[in-house]
């Protein structure tokens, strides 16, 4: 229900990070989410077309990395990676895991830009 | 043409992120010990608020209260019967409050005057989950009329919580509640989470959640 606020901040934090690049388009944004992160992929692709209307975004690719959830298992002294997020149990010797290593990302993780033909 | 790539690697809700570690430094700092109340609507979230409010206020603690709703203040009037000082905080139509609605809300309130700061957030089970209020400790919520597959319908939120409360316990034989299989479901998605099963109608299990909030702002728990 959120994903209109978050990829609003995508396109706040591309468009910054652009001032370096003086005429740059962008092509492609690629983004690190957990499976833990509560946003739904379809909506967040929904969302982007309409907030990057009107910016140097429109019309790039949004692509979404999901991550699985990373538990660390005291029992087994590992990282585990879970299946699902229905069960918070070490796949391997069925023991809880209390400790979350990876799960809840949501990161830009970064962006493909062409390069204006006047800096080009 | 040529295209590049730039590495970002920013967390997209960082400025939330920011925002939300400068309010826990400065309730660290007040010595209040703040606890953001999330549950679906309906789950009965004013109701156990307005009890812990007053029954705390009785003892001698005290307390406050930022409550968020999309539209009315309902809620905060129905708090401030209690007595504390409570705050609406309208979203109008955003589905979760964000720590920047919070440092504004608390815009005048002396934090060093407060043993406690309860936030009751949206009624939603999903969004708030993504924003961190710079609280000490997220309680979820569940009513027994609502099922008990709850946490495993919603496990980020379930799994980003430090205690979970289960509401109108009083109605748990009519309703059909299977207590165990509710137990069951929070425990396979927060392993270890301390649960309260109460009712502010019948009173069960409220004892039990003032002593534990009397442990954490003790620093026992």
């Amino acid at each position: 229900m959120h994903e209109l606020s978050i990829v609003s901040s995508v396109v706040d934090t591309v468009t910054e990070s652009l001032a370096a690049y003086p005429g740059a388009r962008v092509v492609e944004v690629r983004l690190r989410v957990g499976a833990l992160a509560s946003v739904v992929r379809e909506s967040l692709e929904f969302c982007y077309g309409i907030a990057a209307e009107g910016t140097a975004l429109e019309g790039s690719r949004l692509v979404i990395n999901v991550l699985p959830v990373v538990m660390h298992c005291e029992k087994c002294g590992e990282d585990v990676e879970l299946e699902g997020v229905q069960s918070f149990r070490c796949p391997r010797c069925g023991e809880p895991c209390f400790d979350l290593r990876q799960g809840r990302e949501l990161e830009i993780d970064s962006i493909e830009i062409e390069d204006s033909k006047e800096a080009a | 043409m040529t295209t590049r790539i730039v590495e970002l690697r920013r967390g997209i809700l960082k400025k939330n992120d920011e925002l939300a570690a400068g309010l826990r430094a400065s309730y660290a700092a007040a010595g209040v010990l703040v606890l953001n109340l999330v549950s679906s609507p309906g789950t009965g979230k004013t109701a156990f608020l307005e009890w812990t409010l007053t029954e705390l206020r009785k003892r001698g603690v005290r307390v406050a209260a930022l409550v968020g709703d999309l539209e009315t203040d309902n809620d905060a009037r129905r708090l401030a019967s209690s007595g504390a000082p409570v705050r609406q905080i309208n979203t109008h139509g955003i589905c979760h409050l964000d720590a920047e609605m919070i440092g504004k809300h608390l815009d005048g309130w002396e934090l060093a005057d407060l043993d406690y700061l309860f936030i009751e957030n949206v009624g939603n089970l999903v969004c708030p989950s993504s924003y961190d209020l710079g609280e000490a400790i997220r309680v979820v919520m569940l009513s027994v009329t609502e099922g008990e597959d709850k946490p495993l319908k919603y496990p980020t939120m379930f799994n980003s919580a430090d205690a979970a409360v289960i509401t109108k316990m009083d109605l748990a034989v009519p309703c059909g509640f299977d207590r165990w299989a509710a137990l069951k479901n929070i425990n396979e998605i927060r392993p270890g989470i301390r649960i309260f099963e109460t009712s502010v109608k019948s009173g069960v299990g409220l004892e039990e959640w003032l002593g534990y909030l009397k442990e954490k702002r003790e620093g026992r728990g």
